[in-house]
């Protein structure tokens, strides 16, 4: 949780698309959030499953980076919870996860996960990551139904 | 015919085959010589009251009188008492239905009556005669009153008693007295009739009749002493040819019969009445019997006996009869031939039988002979001696290896001599015990001695009594059975055994070793196998944990290197790349210790989908396109036009071509990089390869390059990096995917690295 997350969750920045990036390794986190604000989103962060259930209600990202290994509540249940809850069911989760073995991938989509990245992941492979899947027809069917508008990604 | 004869029921019908041989007798006489001519008109000699009488009998009676004129006309040309009463009797039966009737007559000076004719009564009655001095006999009061008397059937004994003894027996019969009429004299015969024949007016005439013929007769012949012998004489005569029981005939020249006593009229006569059987039984005889006795057969042997085969009518059964025929000469009667039978049926059977029995008896002979024989055989055949005892312990029999045991050959010595005197000696006590002891069968050792060697023998002996009919003791069969072989055998076994026992106790020894070595080998892999799958677990969790720091070490390189945080000097920017290069590579080494692992823990399933080799070829060249810039090297492409597709896993076929020319890029310096694909049609497989001109592989160490952790140079400051896990990597995924790879090289003259995919992808 950062005072920026909560700074530009309340100070709409115009179409600047929302990201919500759930990670427990602080370096980690603080990397990604860094660059996606450099590569024009904006970033609200959490750093357990629950609270990323929190902020995803709080906030209504337009797409949630999650790592599975989490403490409290792990990526896998969170991910269940969000795609059940009605007011964050549409948005699209990427799971993001340091295991590469076999399984862990087919975990996540059976939890709803709609993609699945590796880490390491360079900063700029995971924005290209987010970039398609926003840029995608049916993500920008549910940007407009969600907020009235077309999200234009920027870069 | 004999078929026939046989059929014929013989039972009831004997007595009514055997007539009285009286009236047989008189039959055949009667059928030689025609006695009445019926309605002829001979010359009447009769007593003229009685024709008067006849005359007087109304014509209603014609019957009647024909009847007494036959009777009148059968008394014409007899002088002889015995053919009137014969013509009488006859008379009496065809008439007046008396069956059974007998005529006795007292011949002047004699004191008895006797038969001088009989009908319908056995041939007994012909020897029965009457006494006058047998004064209680009724019968005798017939005469002293001349008066007939009825003697009914006897109804007590008291009644038998008074009845007298006659043929008749226990058959009523009437006594009619025979005499003439108002003569002083006493009556001269008596009638004896059958039955309850009634005394009718017509046996009046006819009583008178016969007594005044037999009266004239008696007069005109006055019977001389030698008639009246012969009278008896005939009767006696009659009585013993009937009593004989042979048949006898006597026959004329011609071969008719003209007497035949009752056994031959069984023979040879059957009236209309009998059955058709014993009616072609006689006639055979009949014919038999002529043909024996024809003239030319009498003359051609003479008075000889000759065998006669005949059927008896009776029940069909053949009989053998003994004929001896004489001729006789009478000069009254002519000559005729006099034949006696024997029976010899039973004699020829007899004989037949013991010959049957004799040649049974000699066959029997025969075989007990040759059984004998070949029991001999047997005993000898038999390699064990064999001893025969008598119940007195004497040697009846003994075979010939029982001999060589028990006697002493020609020419022995002393010592042989001896041998055999003790082998004797030892059975003799074996005998001895067995016949003084009541076991029917004994088994024993006796230590005989090999009498042509001396050597010790052993034997088994096995006695067995033998039993006559009346269980008395007749011998002893002894069999002795050389145990040698069997003792040699015996120490043989038990050495055998023991040497099997002791090997099987090593096997035991043996194999309890390796099933503990196996036991051993067993848990040993197991907590191998463990180890293994908690070295895999621990690689796996560490290079999670190593890339965890190492992500946001790459990261921040990058976001620098990019100028996220402000823009950086070319010295610096440089540091910054070799920060991120050493990052890359760390990266790479923890990759693929966590591939090796996933391999080995089982967990690195396969993604199968259709792979365009050249689309594929393409991303793995674009992906080392930064080496390839930096190395200098000529890349050349050699794809086969129309490859197929592979179906196969994409990411791992990738993976090995990126491995493959990385490595080459990695040991050629100068040169190029050839990759090639083909399909080979004949065993459905694709085979790329990447060839290169670098440094090559010695032939001793082109396996090695294959194993784990394996570089070639492992010195310390070995001047290619990696760890050695690419080539294995490499090659369990081929395997994986059903695949292969091979190498071929020659040191300082480059390497190529074909990789073999089947084109169906795993079966």
């Amino acid at each position: 949780m950062t005072t920026k997350a909560d700074s530009t969750g309340d100070a709409k920045k115009g179409d600047r698309p929302r990201v919500l990036l759930v990670d427990d390794y602080p370096d980690a986190r603080e990397m990604y959030a860094e660059y996606l604000e450099f590569s024009g989103f904006e970033v609200v962060e959490a750093e357990n499953g629950m609270e990323a259930l929190q902020r995803a209600v709080e906030t209504s990202p337009d797409i949630i980076l999650m790592d599975l290994s989490l403490p409290v509540m792990d990526g896998w249940e969170a991910t269940r919870r969000l795609k059940a809850d009605k007011r964050t069911a549409p948005i699209p989760v990427v799971a993001l996860t340091g295991h590469a073995l076999a399984g862990i991938s087919e975990g996540a989509k059976k939890a709803g996960c709609d993609a699945f990245v590796t880490k390491p992941c360079l900063p700029e492979d995971l924005v290209k990551e987010i970039r398609k899947i926003l840029d995608a027809p049916d993500a920008a069917n549910r940007k407009a139904r969600r907020s009235g508008k077309y999200a234009k990604s920027i870069g | 015919m004999r078929k026939s004869l046989l059929k014929t029921p013989p039972s009831g019908l004997s007595s009514r085959l055997a007539p009285p041989a009286a009236a047989a007798l008189v039959a055949v006489g009667a059928a030689r010589r025609p006695a009445t001519k019926r309605n002829g008109s001979a010359p009447y000699t009769g007593v003229p009251r009685v024709r008067v009488a006849v005359e007087e009998t109304s014509t209603e009676e014609a019957e009647q009188r024909g009847a007494r004129v036959r009777l009148l006309e059968g008394f014409v040309s007899r002088a002889e008492i015995a053919d009137c009463a014969q013509v009488a009797l006859q008379w009496l039966r065809d008439v007046a239905g008396i069956k059974q009737s007998i005529c006795l007559i007292r011949p002047s000076g004699e004191g008895s009556l006797f038969v001088v004719g009989a009908q319908g009564l056995g041939s007994a009655s012909m020897s029965f005669s009457l006494s006058l001095e047998d004064w209680n006999n009724p019968l005798l009061s017939v005469l002293n009153h001349r008066k007939e008397i009825f003697f009914p059937e006897p109804h007590s004994a008291a009644d038998r008693k008074r009845r007298p003894a006659t043929p008749f027996e226990d058959e009523p019969f009437h006594a009619v007295p025979l005499g003439v009429t108002g003569f002083s004299e006493e009556p001269f015969g008596l009638l004896l009739l059958g039955d309850s024949a009634p005394t009718s007016p017509e046996l009046h005439w006819f009583t008178s009749v016969f007594s005044q013929k037999l009266d004239q007769i008696l007069r005109q012949e006055a019977l001389t002493e030698g008639d009246r012998r012969q009278g008896r004489e005939r009767s006696l005569l009659y009585s013993i040819i009937n009593a004989v029981s042979d048949p006898i005939l006597l026959t004329d020249t011609e071969g008719r019969l003209l007497i035949a006593n009752s056994r031959a009229l069984t023979l040879f006569t059957a009236t209309e009445e009998e059955s058709e059987g014993r009616r072609s039984a006689v006639r055979m005889n009949n014919m038999l019997l002529s043909s024996a006795l024809s003239s030319k057969a009498i003359e051609e042997t003479g008075a000889t006996r000759r065998e006669l085969l005949l059927v008896n009518p009776i029940d069909g059964s053949d009989l053998v009869f003994e004929l001896l025929s004489t001729v006789t000469e009478d000069p009254r009667q002519g000559s005729g031939v006099v034949s006696i039978l024997r029976n010899v049926t039973d004699l020829r059977r007899a004989s037949e039988e013991i010959e049957e029995n004799y040649r049974k008896m000699r066959v029997a002979e025969a075989q007990a002979r040759a059984e004998s024989d070949r029991l001999n055989l047997i005993i000898d055949s038999v390699a064990d001696p064999i001893v025969v005892t008598d119940a007195g312990g004497a040697t009846s029999l003994m075979n010939e290896p029982a001999e060589r045991l028990f006697t002493i050959p020609k020419g022995a010595s002393a010592i042989e001599q001896r041998w055999v005197q003790s082998n004797d000696a030892h059975f003799s006590s074996f005998i001895a015990g067995m016949l003084v002891s009541a076991d029917q069968r004994r088994v024993g050792e006796i230590g005989l001695v090999d009498a042509r060697t001396g050597e010790a023998m052993p034997v088994e002996a096995i006695a067995g009594k033998i039993l006559s009919e009346h269980s008395e003791l007749t011998a002893v069969v002894t069999i002795l059975h050389d145990r040698r072989e069997a003792i040699e055998k015996a120490k043989l076994y038990e050495q055998l055994k023991q040497a099997s026992d002791e090997l099987e106790r090593k096997i035991q020894a043996a194999t309890a070793d390796i099933a503990q070595q196996n036991e051993l080998l067993r848990r040993q892999a197991i907590e191998l196998e463990q180890a293994s799958a908690l070295k895999s677990q621990f690689l796996a969790n560490m290079s999670h944990e190593f890339r965890t720091p190492l992500n946001a070490m790459l990261g921040y390189t990058s976001m620098l290197l990019q100028g996220v945080g402000g823009a950086i000097e070319p010295p610096v920017k440089r540091q910054l790349g070799r920060i991120e290069s050493n990052g890359r590579h760390l990266l790479t080494i923890i990759n693929e210790i966590l591939d090796i692992s996933r391999i080995e823990a089982g967990r690195m399933p396969l993604q199968l989908s259709k792979v365009r080799i050249p689309e594929l070829v393409g991303e793995v060249k674009a992906e080392l396109e930064p080496i390839i810039m930096r190395s200098k090297l000529t890349i050349t492409l050699t794809l086969q036009k129309d490859l197929p597709s592979l179906y196969s896993d994409r990411q791992k076929v990738k993976q090995i071509l990126l491995n493959l020319l990385s490595n080459a890029l990695k040991f050629t310096h100068h040169g190029g990089v050839t990759i090639t694909a083909r399909a080979e049609k004949r065993d459905r497989t694709v085979q790329l390869s990447v060839s290169d001109t670098g440094i090559g592989i010695a032939s001793a160490d082109q396996e090695k390059i294959f194993e784990d952790f394996r570089q070639l140079d492992n010195s310390p400051t070995r001047a290619y990096g990696g760890t050695g896990l690419g080539l294995s990597i490499c090659r369990r995924l081929a395997q994986m995917l059903d695949g292969r790879i091979s190498v071929q090289s020659q040191m300082g003259h480059g390497s190529t690295f074909t990789l073999t995919l089947p084109i169906k992808g795993r079966r």
